[in-house]
């Protein structure tokens, strides 16, 4: 086990109430892992303290990239939010954090 | 027509860094500088500053910017493309010609007006994030429209060296004057996407160039402290190199164009601005050399009947205190003082929150729990429609000082009105975007 962090980076953005996360390997040949790994159903599990909705995942063969957009996922909105980091920037390196094979 | 265009961005966002726009203005040979300073909250902040003094309303950095950039814009031969008109174009640009005149500079000013739509909205618009009336959200107090190249275009084709703009889709900002140079067709919606592609890589301005991507661990980035913002030469097929200023720091890489593709974008396959639906899913990045990276690829199909635009409401106050504990307990302490806060005034709020801070405010309890760190910081929050009531959450906090758990340091308060965004969607046919050249 290992965690995301050692083969993929990410950048997190959001539009209203959804957050959207990329997932980039380091090495092109990393891809198919993130493929196996990195499953939609476990990103809304892994990010369930602050996804409250449907996880949609995006496949970028020729960019070698996943795009994760998680619906009901910055409490109400940047506008309105009262998180401490109410864009979700920092939620990235939250999925970083999960371990794969 | 020109074989290619050379465009620099400044600025990605109102708060951005001045110096930048300045060190590409003097050395980046640019013809167009763009600074993108407009977020969907920004431009109802904006409108409120309006309400109250009918000659501001424009981003409140503009005077700053533009003191050292005008005589740079006008040396150098570059023409400005901004939106920090907000919300009130006009005056920014009267504001713009008399600075102007204070330097002995002569230039035209080009405003680009009517993404201002509040006075056609009855209340009853449907609002796309939540499926209700707008006007039951609360005080509407702005709706603005993104405006696209059909707004810009005028005003590239007169003579001014600086436009102006209020709210218009950030990719437009780039689309427009590679459509006025390059001689496209707005109409060959392949080329509109190539061009939307390469907007989108360069209006968060150091984004691309490092910023918001350096990790030094994993990601290390040299000469983050004079970040270098970027620039792109476009070509007649749509196709790109995007680049920064030599000797300025930060890094232009296959990584950081990744990261910076992908940024806030719902679905890759189908990118929405008012110009075009853009497919970014077959974009090719090439490193050409250190710091230089051909962009290529991209399509685009159709542009979208109807166009997005925000709407602010107002939406109370939110008021904030902070209190620290460090040492042994530090943990078991904060968390005494956040119930004691909870127990006292949370049945006061519409929403109340208590985070830990070093601990879990940003990622939740779960991804920290096996985590006990020296100091902690605690963070309680509320909103409520009463301005006096959301001092509490500030003054309840301090009071821990003298009736809280031991070795509280360091408390601050304060309090913020809120502005609410939604969205709505309009028919294209009822804007009616126009120009007006000052000078």
């Amino acid at each position: 086990m290992k965690k995301l962090a050692k083969i993929a980076h990410s950048r997190a953005g959001d539009k209203g109430n959804t957050l959207i996360l990329s997932l980039i390997p380091y090495e092109e040949k990393d891809y198919p892992v993130l493929l196996r790994e990195v499953t939609a159903e476990r990103v809304k599990k892994h990010l369930a303290f602050q996804v409250k909705g449907e996880v949609v995942r995006h496949e970028l063969p020729l960019l070698k990239a996943l795009l994760f957009t998680c619906h009901e996922a910055l409490t109400s909105g940047v506008t309105t939010s009262l998180a401490l980091d109410a864009h979700g920037k920092s939620l990235s390196y939250a999925l970083l954090e999960m371990e794969i094979e | 027509m020109k074989e290619k265009i050379r465009i620099g961005c400044g600025a990605g966002f109102s708060g951005d860094r001045i110096e930048p726009a300045l060190v590409l203005t003097e050395k980046g040979k640019l013809g167009y500088l763009v600074l993108e300073c407009l977020a969907e909250r920004t431009i109802a902040l904006a409108q409120k500053r309006k309400q109250q003094d009918p000659r501001l309303g424009y981003d409140p950095l503009l005077e700053r910017r533009m003191e050292e950039l005008l005589p740079l814009l006008v040396k150098n031969n570059t023409r400005l493309i901004t939106n920090m008109g907000a919300a009130n174009p006009m005056a920014a640009a009267q504001k713009i010609m008399d600075m102007a005149k204070k330097k002995n500079i002569h230039i035209k000013v080009a405003v680009v007006l009517g993404d201002d739509v509040f006075d056609q909205l009855n209340g009853d618009e449907i609002s796309l994030e939540g499926g209700k009336p707008i006007k039951s959200y609360g005080n509407l107090i702005s709706a603005n429209a993104y405006l696209g190249i059909d707004a810009l275009l005028p005003a590239l084709q007169s003579d001014a060296q600086v436009i102006i703009t209020g709210r218009v889709a950030d990719p437009s900002l780039f689309l427009a004057p590679m459509i006025f140079e390059l001689g496209w067709d707005p109409h060959n919606f392949d080329l509109l996407g190539k061009g939307t592609v390469i907007g989108h890589l360069l209006e968060c301005a150091g984004q691309i160039t490092g910023g918001y991507f350096a990790d030094p661990v994993t990601k290390p980035v040299e000469g983050m402290e004079k970040l270098g913002h970027p620039y792109v030469d476009v070509f007649q097929d749509g196709s790109g190199i995007i680049s920064k200023v030599e000797g300025t720091g930060g890094q232009v890489t296959i990584r950081t164009a990744k990261e910076q593709l992908l940024y806030e974008v719902i679905d890759p396959f189908n990118y929405f601005t008012p110009d075009v639906i853009a497919d970014f899913s077959t974009v090719i990045l090439e490193q050409l050399e250190a710091d230089k990276i051909r962009v290529d690829g991209g399509n685009g199909k159709v542009r979208p009947d109807k166009l997005k635009v925000s709407v602010g409401y107002q939406a109370g106050y939110i008021g904030e205190g902070e209190i620290s504990y460090a040492g042994a307990h530090a943990k078991e302490r904060a968390i005494m003082a956040g119930e004691i806060i909870e127990k006292r005034i949370k049945h006061f709020f519409d929403e109340f929150r208590i985070d830990y801070i070093g601990l879990s405010a940003l990622h939740g309890h779960e991804l920290s729990a096996s985590c006990n760190p020296y100091e902690i910081r605690l963070r309680v929050v509320g909103r409520t429609a009463d301005k006096e009531k959301a001092l509490w959450v500030g003054e309840e906090v301090e009071a821990l000082y003298t009736n809280g758990p031991a070795g509280g340091g360091g408390a601050r308060k304060n309090v913020q009105e809120i502005v609410g965004v939604i969205s709505i969607l309009m028919d294209r046919e009822k804007l009616n975007p126009e120009i007006e050249i000052l000078g």
